[in-house]
């Protein structure tokens, strides 16, 4: 695929994970934020939400399979993914973070479980959409084309 | 680190603006990190309220600046996020503002949550502004402006009224929701996302 071809794909891909709202603007500030002095930034920060995502994951599942849960922690754990996925704009993540809040509020373990399904499913969508996303700004930038405008 | 450096040039202030960044969250850490420095703003960015203190200059016991205080890097603002472990923002707010050394720093809070009490309870106890995350381009470049207008302005009631009226009339940069609500008398500034 040539670098016009390439370009035009990155394009589509983009406006489709804004319109299903895998992404929000927000990202687009990460992708304003990068320049020549800073080329990696996007894909430096979005692996720290990766890590971060995965630990916190782990640790709402670790809370709720214990005899007494910890709601309190569940809620600090939570409220970090929360303003991770907000930071990168990984909108669905963010939202699916409100629903667990709420249920670990009225302290509904079965809303919970089911929430953090729903949690590691965005999440792992995301990861998969972001993933081919830097895969075809790779692409582009081995054949010299020109990124997109954020 | 490195820190702004002072050029006395026919008295032109050069010195880059020192923001000291606070957040327990690395993402956030990093996103606020490149922001500052996107808008030529010296960072540091640190995990917690306790660390800010120390950089700052306050002692362990968080009594009072140690003699230490002289060799201090100058900061110009702080940035702090209000939910932390241990020490919150606005817990930190607090200590800056009763310190006599440190009381005249402008102090931002960040939250996710645009809770009314909140916000209050910040502007009450003197922070400059109360954002929304996540922190925007415009949000900091609107705090930097902020700052450097202030600084070239005498600390007189009357005449910083005068030159907000006149900032507001003269330049488009004023004439934005986001721009209106920055100044200290207004409690929110959070651009135009509504308070939830």
């Amino acid at each position: 695929m040539d670098a016009l071809q390439l370009r035009r794909q990155l394009i589509e891909y983009t406006a489709e994970l804004f319109s299903e709202g895998f992404l929000d603007e927000q990202f687009t500030q990460l992708q304003q934020l990068q320049d020549e002095n800073n080329p990696d930034f996007v894909v430096e920060v979005v692996s720290l939400f990766f890590q971060d995502s995965e630990r916190l994951l782990n640790e709402l599942a670790k809370s709720l399979s214990q005899q007494e849960i910890d709601f309190k922690k569940m809620d600090a754990h939570v409220h970090q993914l929360k303003g991770s996925s907000s930071s990168v704009g990984a909108h669905r993540v963010q939202r699916s973070c409100i629903s667990f809040r709420d249920f670990c509020n009225a302290k509904n373990v079965e809303g919970c479980l089911e929430c953090l399904q729903k949690m590691k499913h965005e999440y792992s969508l995301v990861k998969d959409k972001l993933e081919t996303f830097f895969d075809l700004e790779q692409q582009l930038s081995t054949t010299g084309g020109s990124p997109p405008p954020p | 680190m490195g820190w702004g450096e002072r050029y006395d040039d026919a008295g032109e202030e050069v010195r880059e603006v020192h923001v000291l960044a606070v957040d327990d969250n690395f993402v956030d850490r990093k996103v606020i990190e490149r922001l500052l420095r996107s808008s030529a703003c010296k960072a540091t960015v640190v995990e917690s309220g306790r660390r800010a203190l120390q950089l700052l200059g306050m002692d362990e016991e968080m009594k009072g600046c140690c003699d230490l205080h002289g060799s201090q890097p100058k900061v110009d603002m702080v940035i702090t996020d209000y939910c932390m472990p241990g020490m919150t923002g606005y817990e930190l707010l607090k200590r800056i503002k009763e310190s006599s050394a440190l009381r005249e720093i402008p102090v931002v809070v960040t939250s996710s949550e645009g809770i009314v009490a909140r916000i209050n309870r910040c502007m009450d106890q003197g922070a400059e502004e109360f954002l929304l995350k996540p922190v925007k381009l415009s949000d900091v470049k609107r705090l930097k402006d902020n700052m450097k207008r202030r600084e070239a302005q005498p600390r007189k009631e009357s005449r910083a009224s005068a030159a907000r009226k006149r900032n507001l009339e003269d330049e488009d940069s004023f004439a934005g929701p986001s721009s209106s609500s920055s100044t200290t008398s207004s409690p929110v500034s959070h651009g135009d996302r509504p308070l939830i």
